[in-house]
C-alpha cells in the first residue's frame, strides 16, 4: 500500500497525524453506521416502542419475531427464491458472456476492433431509458411479460460495457507468451480463454461477479416494469409491497429490509479479499 | 500490440467454428475476434442499436400500446413548452446532480485519503464506509425514510440533542430535495471511493519522496503531486457520477413518490409515470431522448475541458 512517508519528518509529529486520522475515521465510521444501527434497532422493537419519544436505542424487550413476522406475513421466501434465481442465472450470463468478449478485445487484432471497442464503451453514456421502452414492448410482443426472461436474457448479451472493460485491462496485464506457449501445446482460442486467462484473472472475475450480483441483487426498475404477479415478485418488488401493507409497522418493515441487505454484505465480506486487488490490477483510473 | 505469428501445429485448428482452417488460430484474428465479442455484438444491436431507432420513431408518435400515430416532433414540442411538469423535473434533477455530485465526489476523495493511510483497524474502517453502498436501493429508501421521520427519526432526534429543531425533511417540499441529496451521501464511502484508493495506491512512491526531498509539504504535495496524478480517476468518477445522478429514480420513487407538490419530481421518474402509468409511450420516449441529449452534451463538454487539467502518465490516454 502505497502511503505518504514523509522523508526525515520528525517522528512524533507523524505519529500525533496519524491520530488525528484515527479520531476523523472513528468518527465517520460511527456517523455512517447510524442508519444501520437505527435499524437494527428498529427491527427489535415492539410497536409502541418504534414510536416513542425520544427514540430509544436498545429495545426493551427484544422482538425477534418480528424477523419471522416479516418472513412470513407475506410470501418472502418466494420473493427470495425469485430473486436468487434471476441473480445467480444472470450474474452467470454476465460474466461468462463479459469474459469472452474481453478476451475478444483483449487479445484479437482486426481492421474496426478499436472502432466497436469505443462503440462499446460509448453505450456507458447511453441512459437506460432510451432503450426501456422498445425493449418492453419485444418483451411483450414475445408474450415473455411477467416471467424472468426479460431480467436474465440480457446479461448473456455481453454484460455490459464496464464489465467488459474492467476484464480486458485486467487481460491486458496478463502476459501474452502464457497465450503463446499454450497455444503451441495445440490449444484453441477458447481453450486458452478457459485454462490459461480465466484462472489468473481471478480477482478481476471476483471484483466483477461482486458488483455483478450486487446489481441484479439489487435491481428495482426492472422488476418493477416486468414483473406483475406476487408469486413473481423479487425482494425489491417485495419490500415495496411490504411498504404500501405494513408502511406503520416500521419494526417489520425495518427487519424485512435487513433480510434484503444481508445477503449482499454476506458476499462483500467472502470477497472482500479480492476486491480492491481486483480493482487497482486492472490498471482503472 | 502487434498480433505475433506463431506456426503452430497442424492439430491445433480446433472445434468450434473452426471447420477447414488450419495453422495458428491467431491468424485469423478478425475471425476469432469476432468470434468472442460476438455476444455483446449481437446484445448491441437487439438491446440497443436496434432499441435506439424504435426509441426515436416513438418520440414522433403517440403510442398508448394500442394505437400508434405518427405526430413528428409534437412530443418535444409539447415537452418543452407546455409541459410545467417537465421543466419541473428537469429542474429537480439539475438541483440534485449540482449538490450530491460534487459533494459526493469530494467526499469519496476525502475518505479515499484517509483511508490510504496505515493506521489501526484500516480494514474495518474500509469495510464500515463500505457497507452503505451495499444496501439495496429499495431498502437505503426505506431505511432513510425512517430515519427522516419528523417526529419519531433518529436524524431530528439527534439534532434536537444539540439544540436544533429539525425540519420536516421529506414532507415539507422545502426539504424535500435536499433530504434525498442528504441520503445519497451515505455512499460516498462506496465504489467511486475504492476506485479513488485503487488510484491513489497507483501513485509510486518515488514521487512522495521527491517532493519531499525538495521540502514540499502535505498540501504542497496534494496538490502537485496527488491532484495531478489522480486527475484521470477524478475525470472518470465525474463523467460517470454525473450520468448516473441524472437517472436517480428508486429514492424519489419509494420515498416520496415525486411529492410533496412535486418538489422530488425526478426527470426519470416523470419518465417512467409517462411510460408505465399513464401510457403515453411516445411522450416517454421523447423524454429519454432529451436526457440522452443533456448528457451527451455534459460529457463531450467535459471530455473537452478533459486536455487542460486531466494529466496521462506518458502523455497517452488509456
Amino acid at each position: 500500500m502505497a502511503s505518504i512517508e514523509p522523508v526525515g519528518r520528525d517522528a512524533q509529529a507523524e505519529k500525533l497525524r496519524r491520530f488525528g486520522i484515527f479520531l476523523v475515521l472513528v468518527f465517520g465510521a460511527a456517523l455512517f453506521s447510524v442508519p444501520f444501527l437505527w435499524t437494527v434497532s428498529t427491527a427489535l422493537k415492539t410497536n409502541e416502542q418504534v414510536f416513542a419519544v425520544p427514540p430509544r436505542w436498545i429495545p426493551d424487550p427484544v422482538e425477534w419475531s418480528n424477523f419471522r413476522r416479516a418472513w412470513t406475513e407475506l410470501p418472502f421466501p418466494t420473493f427470495v427464491f425469485n430473486t436468487v434465481l434471476v441473480t445467480v442465472v444472470s450474474t452467470f450470463g454476465q460474466v461468462l458472456s463479459a469474459s469472452l468478449v474481453a478476451y475478444g478485445f483483449a487479445r484479437f487484432k482486426w481492421r474496426g476492433r478499436n472502432a466497436l471497442f469505443y462503440l462499446m464503451l460509448s453505450t456507458m453514456m447511453l441512459p437506460s431509458q432510451v432503450t426501456m421502452i422498445p425493449v418492453f414492448l419485444f418483451w411483450r410482443q414475445l408474450n415473455l411479460i411477467d416471467t424472468f426472461a426479460p431480467l436474465i436474457v440480457p446479461a448473456f448479451f455481453g454484460g455490459g460495457a464496464f464489465t467488459i472493460f474492467l476484464l480486458r485491462q485486467f487481460f491486458l496485464t496478463i502476459p501474452r507468451e502464457l497465450d503463446e506457449a499454450a497455444m503451441i501445446d495445440g490449444a484453441s482460442p477458447f481453450r486458452i480463454w478457459w485454462s490459461v486467462l480465466l484462472p489468473l484473472a481471478r480477482p478481476a472475475l471476483i471484483t466483477v461477479v461482486l458488483f455483478s450480483f450486487i446489481g441484479h441483487w439489487d435491481d428495482f426498475m426492472g422488476p418493477l416494469i416486468y414483473l406483475n404477479s406476487m408469486e413473481k415478485y423479487t425482494v425489491s418488488i417485495g419490500l415495496r409491497m411490504f411498504q404500501d401493507m405494513f408502511g406503520t409497522q416500521l419494526e417489520l418493515l425495518m427487519a424485512a429490509s435487513l433480510i434484503h441487505i444481508l445477503p449482499t454484505v454476506i458476499l462483500f465480506f467472502v470477497a472482500q479479499r479480492y476486491f480492491i486487488k481486483g480493482i487497482a490490477m486492472t490498471g482503472l483510473k | 500490440m502487434a498480433v505475433r505469428e506463431i506456426t503452430a501445429p497442424e492439430k491445433a485448428a480446433p472445434a468450434a467454428g473452426a471447420k477447414g482452417r488450419r495453422g495458428n488460430l491467431y491468424r485469423s484474428p478478425g475471425f476469432w475476434g469476432m468470434i468472442f465479442i460476438s455476444p455483446w455484438l449481437l446484445g448491441f444491436l437487439l438491446f440497443t442499436a436496434g432499441p435506439m431507432l424504435m426509441s426515436l420513431y416513438l418520440s414522433l408518435c403517440k403510442y398508448d400500446l394500442h394505437t400508434l400515430q405518427f405526430v413528428g416532433a409534437k412530443n418535444y414540442e409539447v415537452l418543452l413548452t407546455r409541459d410545467p411538469l417537465f421543466w419541473k423535473s428537469l429542474r429537480n434533477t439539475a438541483l440534485y446532480v449540482l449538490f450530491s455530485v460534487p459533494i459526493g465526489l469530494t467526499g469519496s476523495l476525502f475518505i479515499a485519503l484517509l483511508l490510504n493511510h496505515k493506521v489501526k483497524g484500516i480494514a474495518l474502517f474500509r469495510t464500515l464506509f463500505y457497507l452503505p453502498s451495499l444496501v439495496p436501493a429499495v431498502a437505503s429508501a426505506l431505511v432513510w425514510q425512517w430515519v427522516f421521520h419528523p417526529d419519531s427519526g433518529i436524524l431530528n432526534y439527534g439534532l434536537s440533542k444539540v439544540g436544533i429543531q429539525g425540519p420536516a425533511w421529506l414532507v415539507d417540499p422545502d426539504t424535500a430535495l435536499p433530504s434525498l441529496i442528504i441520503m445519497s451521501l451515505w455512499g460516498v464511502g462506496g465504489g467511486r471511493m475504492i476506485i479513488f484508493l485503487a488510484g491513489l495506491q497507483g501513485i509510486s512512491d518515488e514521487l512522495y519522496e521527491a517532493a519531499a526531498l525538495d521540502g514540499a509539504k502535505g498540501w504542497t504535495i496534494f496538490r502537485n503531486v496527488t491532484l495531478p496524478m489522480l486527475s484521470p480517476t477524478i475525470f472518470f468518477n465525474l463523467v460517470l457520477g454525473i450520468i448516473g445522478s441524472f437517472q436517480v429514480f428508486t429514492s424519489a420513487y419509494i420515498m416520496t413518490a415525486g411529492g410533496p407538490d412535486n418538489a422530488t419530481l425526478m426527470f426519470v421518474l416523470y419518465l417512467y409515470n409517462n411510460a408505465f402509468r399513464y401510457f403515453k409511450l411516445g411522450k416517454a420516449s421523447a423524454m429519454a431522448w432529451i436526457l440522452f441529449a443533456i448528457l451527451l452534451v455534459f460529457t463531450v463538454v467535459q471530455f473537452k475541458q478533459a486536455s487542460k487539467w486531466v494529466y496521462y502518465e506518458g502523455g497517452e490516454k488509456e
